[in-house]
């Protein structure tokens, strides 16, 4: 099993942390992960983002033409990565903010409103952790129940009171996810 | 010892600190700030000295005068910052005094960007600075590498009294991976050639002036003399997929890491291909090279993120008759596996090891 991860958006809107909380949780799992974040020159509201690859075993390229999953937190990202993603790949959209639109009928895509439910939640730093669980939904690179152990043992202490929050959002992500792909079903 | 995960940059400070660094001084420079930062606040936290130059330039001639009181010490930077240490670095291996150093590099020439780069392979093994010798050069590939080589490089510092460099590019140090960090080693005693006051003894004297040829020949002769011992017993590198390779494919550092994902893919589509990465860029590992190429290999595919410079110190191991193929990008481009891939079959095709619909 190898799974290739993109996760793409604008500066501040937690992509770089959700591919970092991604390889903790692969890391946790005993599993190979390596992940690189985009780092050239940006401009402040620029975009940002980061390749987590998963697997099974040792890693050799930490970069890849061709991602098997691609999460677009904002439209510029959706309009780059919707046409990288492999063929039975996986395109999780922000929909809440991402009006660009594909015609790809060889990939899965989930199109979460997660901006707006981040927003429901009272706190609109969430959207990641809701694309998150959206994608382990559809694709599971690494066990939601991981996820949630790792968050909870590596939340720094002053963010503690943002557990809870984290942990819903990504329930929230989840069932987001299932229902759209129980629709399809 | 517990798998964490880490930062290349960050990795690489914290084994240097793990491995008896006493004094750091350095000057920030993307893509290796991550290291100074860390250093900023561990080395204070331990008591050690740790500085912010003013320049590059007094950043490596700081690490001279700590080096020749005999602390384990160095720096760090990225390609333009290396070349403005070369006077720096030639004085250090003239005065012969131990001293590791790391290049982050990027893309050049000029200030070129700050994507992955190796097109400073010349710089670093040919000589460093002017004179007529070679650094040590260690290449990582991964964040475990790169701790395990911050070791290795203070301890050939110290065997050899000589400039060690540590390269890698960007993306081994922005990259985070599991790995595993050392314990923390006792700080070494200083070495009885120090400079630490002669009271009580005769006086040390650590200059890299020999004003007469005489004496300049001499110091010459004994510094090329370890340079052969380094090179008969210093050399190293790691294969894969080696078994029964006809085509061999021969990368350092990242392009090293990104073949090795292309020869796995060729491997599986029954190409005989296998990878041979340089962990030491000086010494050259020729003696490994030369006998992997007297077992069978008939044609090469070299990866390089520059226009081919490692490419030279593998033609003088394997002869003009071998057939050497180049995979090269340039000024911060990093290859891709699927196009690496691509020259694989072309080469294995021409030799009638692939047939023409071959991957793909």
């Amino acid at each position: 099993m190898q799974e290739e991860v993109i996760f793409a958006g604008f500066g501040g809107q937690g992509v770089l942390f959700a591919g970092q909380l991604l390889a903790y949780t692969a890391m946790d799992e005993g599993k190979h992960v390596t992940w690189i974040p985009s780092y050239g020159p940006e401009m402040r509201g620029g975009t940002a983002n980061c390749t987590v690859v998963v697997s099974d075993e040792p890693i050799g390229s930490p970069l890849v033409s061709r991602p098997s999953i691609a999460v677009v937190f904002n439209n510029p990202s959706m309009i780059k990565y919707r046409d990288q993603v492999k063929p039975g790949g996986l395109l999780v959209v922000n929909i809440s903010i991402v009006e660009a639109t594909t015609r790809r009928e060889d990939i899965t895509i989930l199109n979460i409103p997660a901006t707006e439910t981040a927003n429901a939640l009272g706190e609109t730093r969430l959207t990641n952790m809701i694309l998150m669980g959206a994608m382990l939904a559809a694709r599971p690179v690494v066990s939601v129940e991981t996820l949630r152990q790792t968050i909870i043992e590596r939340l720094p202490k002053r963010r503690q009171d943002l557990l809870a929050l984290n942990l819903e959002a990504i329930t929230k992500g989840v069932e987001l996810a299932q229902a759209q792909l129980v629709a399809r079903a | 010892m517990t798998v964490q995960l880490l930062k290349g940059n960050v990795a690489i400070a914290e084994a240097a600190v793990r491995a008896g660094l006493e004094a750091y001084f350095g000057y920030p420079i993307t893509p290796q700030t991550e290291l100074l930062e860390h250093l900023s606040a561990r080395m204070v936290e331990l008591g050690r000295v740790f500085v912010q130059a003013e320049s590059e330039v007094a950043a490596i001639n700081m690490v001279y005068g700590a080096a020749c009181t005999g602390v384990r010490t160095m720096t760090s930077s990225s390609s333009p910052g290396v070349s403005l240490m070369q006077e720096g670095l030639s004085y250090i291996a003239a005065s012969e005094v131990p001293c590791v150093v790391v290049d982050m590099m990027r893309g050049g020439p000029g200030l070129g960007n700050i994507q992955p780069s190796q097109a400073d392979y010349f710089q670093v093994t040919r000589s460093a600075g002017h004179g007529d010798y070679h650094p040590i050069v260690l290449a990582p590939a991964s964040v475990q590498e790169a701790i395990d080589l911050t070791f290795l490089a203070f301890d050939l510092a110290d065997q050899y009294r000589h400039v060690v460099l540590l390269v890698g590019d960007g993306l081994i140090g922005q990259m985070m991976e599991p790995a595993e960090m050392p314990e923390m080693r006792p700080i070494r005693p200083r070495p009885d050639w120090a400079i630490t006051g002669a009271k009580g003894r005769s006086k040390h004297v650590i200059t890299s002036i020999n004003l007469t040829a005489e004496e300049n020949e001499a110091a010459n002769r004994r510094i090329q003399a370890r340079l052969a011992v380094i090179r008969a017993r210093e050399q190293r590198s790691v294969e894969h997929y080696i078994e029964g390779a006809k085509v061999l494919v021969i990368g350092f550092g990242t392009s090293g890491r990104v073949a090795q994902s292309a020869v796995k893919m060729a491997r599986e589509a029954g190409i005989p291909v296998g990878l041979f990465r340089p962990v030491t860029l000086w010494p050259f590992p020729e003696d490994r090279l030369r006998a992997l190429v007297d077992d069978g290999v008939e044609a090469i595919v070299v990866v390089e993120m520059n226009a081919g410079q490692m490419l030279e110190d593998v033609r003088l191991v394997v002869g003009r008759e071998m057939p050497i193929a180049l995979h090269s990008r340039l000024g911060g481009a990093v290859p891709l596996p699927e196009d690496i891939l691509e020259d694989i079959v072309a080469v294995a095709q021409k030799l009638g090891l692939a047939g023409p619909e071959t991957v793909r």
